[in-house]
């Protein structure tokens, strides 16, 4: 169920250029479910800045009662966000919408999980949930620069983790599209977090995998009702990215 | 002792004076996961339309200082399926409904109006003359005093129910479009809508909002808003819901103090989710502390 908490800050790590991880302990972290949701922060309780901020889910730890998030400081928003230290408190509303469903995997297939920038941190937790049912990952990871690149080590650990930065300046330049076509991996499904022109590049990629996209939209409320965050879909009508995904099957919403 | 709160109105009957304001709320669907919507006074659903509207495109929304832009453009999935599903759905709820009525012409409008007010929990309508998102229809009824006051009387001579007609504050002269819809025969104002406003992209220096303009709301227009209803409330004889940047107890008791009856609340809902029972809750409380027995002694006062 949603819940709004005003959760305690354990942690508050800076682990590359502008990304921040933050750790929070509180109930709410037990009512999250699935991979892929998102939280709904309000980094101050005045009127600056006067609305949320959507920010995803990037590991959850139910025996601990914390979760984190990894988030980029780019806005003024989340650089209020960032210099909560240990101890303060941040207002949550969450967990919402609807994750990457784990069970589309069959124990023994293959996963492939693509992640842009700031699209990435949903994909962790997603990793360890689809390695603990027995699922192998390959993880492909897009970032701009070197010094933008997070979480590599960590996902390494979970399976063959190919980093992709658009100046080179890291493992291999370009676009993550690039380095599937030359890398061929074999795989069974993929799911993708990342910005619009990746998730669609993908579906025309693999137009016969079964696939799982996470979407990103300027929201208002969070939660369906203000109709700020809708998208279309290929059958002509639309969706709300907030309440109706963030993720969607591949091909429901049109790219 | 009997209910502090409590507000009578012409055809609502309000076990207290808050409701969530239209547009801002959905169909009570997404709230009622969080809160128990009997709580609430009334709820101003979304728009009707008599056909469905996608709205406009992406982005629909832009923050701004103490508040936030937006151009939804009146997406709602139509009378007909309001009438099947969603006013159904709020009947397990003891709430008298505000049916928001939106049109591109004034036959719209009527239809729209005539049937959405036999449904048995819509207990009033409000005639949404003032949305600056949508390129036909809306404001452009709610700008010129004849055009409004001939809408209102086409509306109300259809209406199982009575009529508050919704106003924009992109006007001259509120006063002379209150006064308009008066004599058009409206039971009640609600006011005010957004302004209308603009946000430029820091990079490309182009509109944020794929519309352009977007109309303001939050506590930014607060002040724009108790100006009006203090205007308004002395111009006419019927009673004001007030709406614009409340998102808290004391900003309802200045709406209730400019004048108005009862108050609306918008954005405020993305923000504190829990701000209509929070405000519920702390009101009898704040009207300990101001010295009242009735939320109604505070109606107006401004003006005593």
């Amino acid at each position: 169920m949603i819940q709004q908490e005003r959760m305690k800050v354990v942690r508050q790590k800076q682990i590359a250029d502008d990304i921040f991880e933050l750790t929070l302990i509180g109930q709410l972290t037990l009512e999250m479910k699935q991979p892929g949701q998102f939280v709904h922060i309000r980094v101050e309780d005045g009127y600056e800045p006067s609305l949320r901020r959507p920010i995803s889910i990037a590991e959850i730890d139910h025996d601990a009662m914390q979760f984190k998030m990894i988030y980029r400081a780019g806005g003024k928003g989340t650089k209020i966000l960032s210099t909560k230290k240990a101890g303060d408190e941040v207002d949550v509303l969450g967990p919402l919408g609807n994750g990457f469903p784990v069970e589309e995997a069959a124990p023994g297939e293959t996963a492939l999980l693509v992640g842009g920038g700031i699209g990435v941190p949903p994909l962790y937790e997603l990793s360890k949930r689809l390695n603990e049912c027995g699922i192998k990952t390959i993880h492909v990871l897009g970032f701009q620069a070197a010094n933008n690149v997070f979480y590599e080590n960590q996902f390494k650990e979970l399976g063959d983790t190919y980093i992709v930065t658009a100046d080179g300046s890291a493992g291999t330049k370009g676009f993550v599209t690039d380095l599937l076509a030359e890398k061929n991996p074999n795989f069974d499904l993929f799911y993708s977090c990342g910005p619009m022109p990746m998730l669609g590049a993908l579906e025309k990629a693999y137009p016969e995998k079964k696939g799982f996209l996470s979407f990103e939209e300027r929201m208002g409320c969070g939660i369906g009702a203000c109709f700020a965050c809708v998208c279309d879909t290929t059958d002509g009508d639309y969706k709300k990215v907030c309440s109706d995904g963030p993720v969607f099957p591949r091909g429901v919403v049109a790219l | 002792m009997s209910n502090r709160l409590k507000v009578e109105l012409p055809g609502l009957s309000l076990k207290n004076p808050i409701m969530p304001a239209s547009g801002c709320f959905g169909f009570g669907q997404e709230y009622a996961n969080l809160y128990d919507l009997n709580k609430l006074g009334s709820i101003m659903i979304k728009a009707a339309t008599l056909e469905k509207r996608r709205g406009n495109p992406t982005p629909r929304v832009a923050e701004t200082s103490a508040g936030m832009l937006n151009a939804i453009g009146l997406q709602n999935p139509g009378l007909e399926h309001i009438l099947q599903h969603e006013l159904p759905w709020l009947e397990q709820f003891d709430l008298p409904i505000i049916a928001n009525v939106a049109g591109t012409e004034t036959a719209d409008y009527v239809e729209v109006a005539k049937e959405i007010s036999k449904a048995p929990n819509v207990h009033a309508l409000e005639l949404n003359i003032s949305c600056p998102n949508v390129k036909c229809g809306g404001i452009q009824f709610g700008t010129d005093p004849q055009t409004a006051k001939e809408l209102t009387a086409a509306v109300k001579a259809v209406s199982s129910v009575p009529v508050y007609v919704k106003l924009s504050p992109n006007v001259t002269s509120i006063v002379d479009i209150a006064k308009a819809v008066e004599e058009g025969g409206a039971d009640g104002i609600t006011m005010i809508n957004t302004l209308v406003g603009m946000r430029l992209h820091e990079k490309t220096g182009k509109p944020v909002i794929a519309n352009g303009t977007g109309g303001l709301s939050g506590p930014a227009i607060k002040p724009v808003a108790i100006r009006m209803v203090y205007e308004v409330s002395q111009a006419v004889n019927i009673p004001i819901i007030g709406m614009g940047g409340i998102s808290n107890v004391d900003d309802v008791i200045d709406f209730l103090s400019a004048g108005a009856s009862a108050v609306a609340v918008g954005t405020a809902n993305f923000v504190d989710h829990f701000v209509c029972p929070t405000i519920i809750e702390q009101l009898p409380a704040k009207l300990d502390e101001l010295g009242y027995d009735n939320i109604t002694q505070v109606i107006g006062r401004s003006h005593r």
